[in-house]
């Protein structure tokens, strides 16, 4: 499904992302781990094709698309979907707007027929259910005057409406209370499919409490320096990233291996 | 080049004096006597003078505008037809080079209460009712082509609103530039009166026919009565070769309210003066303005509020979005004279531009005379949200119409308070096709 081979990204000529080399299958829930600053949310902004990412070599292969080639809305029209670490407020566009929007746009480029209004609006019942919204939520502007926990929630609901074939998760459970988090986490566990990836990029291990991941990564300083099952996401819990910042060869006591 | 003009439109006027409504009538002589000698003393305003340091009129002054009778009118009712809002139930009236069409308009239909008349009719059947209001807005004539307006000063529409009178369906003026000749000018001098308590919505637009030269220099008055409400849309839809110069003038009595929304999606060059004077203590105004410009138009609003009583309230709220090499100018002054305690004024101006070449000044003015007022002004200048943008394509809408989107959003909260909903859809399609073509 995913493919990262060598990927070298810098921010204002600056090296972020040093060699970073992934592959995620269909159906497979990938979580990176990392201290802040150790390049997560570049590597998931750079998937999705935000400007300000200069990638300075590796490649991205997505399905049988060369990802880094595609724009960012052909990126999202081919199933890749972003739930932002800080989703944007925009006024003046109705929530309900924006996703009926985005869910014709998937479904024009598979060529099929926009959902007719009735259609939509059921669709959109079932998914606020899952995710415990307020149907006051889809008239609202996007974003606007939503709390921290509400904004997160919209990610999910939007992304629940979506149905990406590839979808990463930028720090969704920053800022969530533990009952959000439940909910939060229990609307990504319905989305879980045979042939759906996740990426879940979190600084903190208690998300994976809720989502078990099939893999865990830990980047720091723009690689990855260990990867492993979801066991090794509690060590670091542990442990913290401390270690990340010794040499190698100080010691196996803080392995988290 | 300025002085040619005045000189060349001086002669016209003479050539027209004695073919003008009631020629003889004692104030009326003096009220255009005023005009041309305004004119003759300050002539066209420059860009040396202050109110006019980013508007450049050389461009309307370099070749003179024929003023008189109108050509073959090729308006009919077909046309009327076709440029109508859809579904807006309205009593309408078509003025075409500033001469009411009667047989365009629903004169006959009017329902007790709302007169709408021909000034140059009014002036010779019953300019009594005329002589308490016309000209008596404008003193000082505030610049040149107001005062050849008056110096002009012919024919129009007169609407009269009889006391304790509420309309709800409105009433639109359609105010056609027909390009007789290759430079046509219109000079419609137009006069709303909204008695005691009385209630109407007025659209105005002003549309084009014809690519050629036309020029607009329109004054309206406006006289709203104690506890009256009067709405006044304005609209301004003529084309990329129009000059279009208009005046709006209001005095507001105790208790009133008036609200005037300014929208121009077209024209070449305009220039709106509005001066609204709050006469009565607890009157309100609320003003909002549109407009959207690109190519090389060239879009100035100049307003001013005086709040000369207690307890007045001010909103004014004006937002742009400009393109290309289009220049903007907004120059929003308030006055709160020191009689007016307890004032209550909000004014802001909000531009987004879209291109390195376009061009914005704005400058809110506040001056604050009394010591008990609660006042807040403010302008920004910005362009497309960056990360707002990214976040719907994100989502899978395309660029040019995440882009689209971003600025219907941002222009159409002007647009919120339009009613009827006809009216607020039509103005927001409007918009779009602005956006879209």
């Amino acid at each position: 499904m995913l493919s990262i081979s060598d990927l070298m990204v810098e921010v204002g000529g600056k090296p972020i992302l040093k060699g970073i080399n992934l592959d995620v299958a269909a159906g497979e829930v990938h979580a990176i781990m990392g201290p802040n600053g150790s390049g997560k949310s570049t590597l998931a902004n750079v998937l999705v094709g935000r400007e300000g990412y200069d990638v300075m070599r590796g490649s991205v292969t997505y399905g049988d698309h060369d990802l880094l080639a595609l724009t960012p809305e052909e990126r999202a029209r081919e199933g890749v979907f972003l739930a932002f670490q800080y989703p944007v407020e925009i006024p003046g566009v109705t929530n309900v707007y924006l996703i009926k929007e985005a869910v014709n746009a998937q479904r024009k480029h598979r060529g099929e027929s926009e959902l007719d209004a009735i259609d939509f609006l059921k669709l959109v019942r079932q998914k606020l259910q899952l995710i415990e919204m307020k149907e006051e939520f889809l008239h609202r502007p996007v974003n606007c005057g939503f709390s921290g926990g509400e904004k997160k929630r919209n990610e999910i609901f939007q992304m629940a409406m979506i149905e990406p074939r590839l979808a990463i998760l930028d720090e969704t459970d920053s800022g969530l209370d533990i009952d959000a988090l439940k909910v939060v986490a229990s609307g990504v566990n319905a989305l879980r499919r045979g042939d759906r990836s996740i990426l879940l990029v979190t600084h903190y291990q208690r998300l994976l409490d809720y989502i078990e991941p099939d893999h865990v990564h830990v980047l720091s300083d723009g690689r990855f320096v260990k990867s492993g099952d979801k066991h090794l996401a509690r060590e670091l819990e542990e442990h913290g990233y401390g270690w990340l910042e010794e040499p190698a060869d100080s010691g196996a006591g803080h392995s988290v291996a | 080049m300025t002085a040619q003009a005045v000189v060349d439109y001086l002669a016209a006027q003479q050539r027209l004096e004695s073919k003008l409504p009631a020629p003889d009538l004692p104030w009326l002589v003096e009220l255009r006597d005023g005009g041309v000698e305004r004119l003759r003393d300050a002539g066209f305003p420059s860009l040396r003078d202050e109110d006019w340091r980013y508007t450049n009129v050389q461009s309307l002054l370099k070749k003179p505008f024929e003023m008189g009778p109108i050509g073959p009118c090729d308006v009919d009712a077909a046309f009327v037809a076709r440029t109508a809002i859809p579904s807006l139930e309205c009593y309408r009236f078509v003025v075409v080079n500033g001469i009411p069409i009667p047989h365009l308009s629903d004169g006959t239909l009017m329902p007790d209460g709302l007169r709408v008349s021909s000034l140059a009719d009014l002036l010779v059947s019953d300019p009594s009712r005329l002589e308490p209001y016309l000209g008596k807005n404008l003193v000082p004539d505030p610049h040149g082509f107001t005062a050849m307006n008056s110096a002009f000063l012919g024919n129009g529409l007169v609407v009269e609103i009889a006391p304790g009178q509420v309309f709800d369906k409105p009433l639109e003026i359609v105010f056609v530039a027909s390009a007789a000749t290759e430079s046509t000018m219109a000079q419609p001098r137009n006069l709303v009166v909204a008695g005691k308590g009385s209630r109407l919505q007025v659209l105005v637009r002003y549309v084009a026919i014809g690519a050629q030269r036309t020029l607009t220099n329109v004054v309206t008055e406006v006289i709203v009565d104690a506890d009256a409400h009067l709405t006044l849309y304005q609209l301004q839809e003529e084309s990329k070769n129009s000059f279009h110069i208009g005046g709006l003038f209001a005095k507001l009595g105790r208790g009133s309210r008036f609200d005037a929304f300014a929208i121009t999606l077209a024209g070449g060059l305009v220039r709106n003066d509005l001066r609204v004077d709050l006469d009565g203590a607890g009157a309100e105004v609320n003003l909002r303005g549109l407009y959207l410009a690109r190519g090389r138009q060239h879009i100035d609003n100049h307003t001013q509020i005086f709040h000369n009583e207690p307890g007045c309230i001010s909103h004014e709220h004006y937002k742009g979005v400009l393109d290309d090499r289009a220049r903007a100018v907004f120059h929003g002054r308030i006055v709160v004279q020191p009689d007016a305690q307890k004032t209550v004024s909000e004014q802001s101006n909000q531009n987004l531009l879209l291109s390195r070449d376009a061009e914005i000044d704005t400058k809110p003015q506040l001056e604050i005379y009394a010591d008990d007022v609660k006042c807040a002004h403010g302008a920004t200048v910005g362009q497309l949200d960056k990360d707002a943008l990214f976040y719907l394509r994100s989502r899978g809408i395309a660029e040019e119409m995440a882009k689209r989107l971003l600025i219907k959003a941002f222009a159409s909260d002007v647009l919120l308070a339009v009613s009827p909903d006809s009216l607020r859809e039509h103005l927001l399609t409007r918009v779009e096709m602005m956006l879209t073509d």
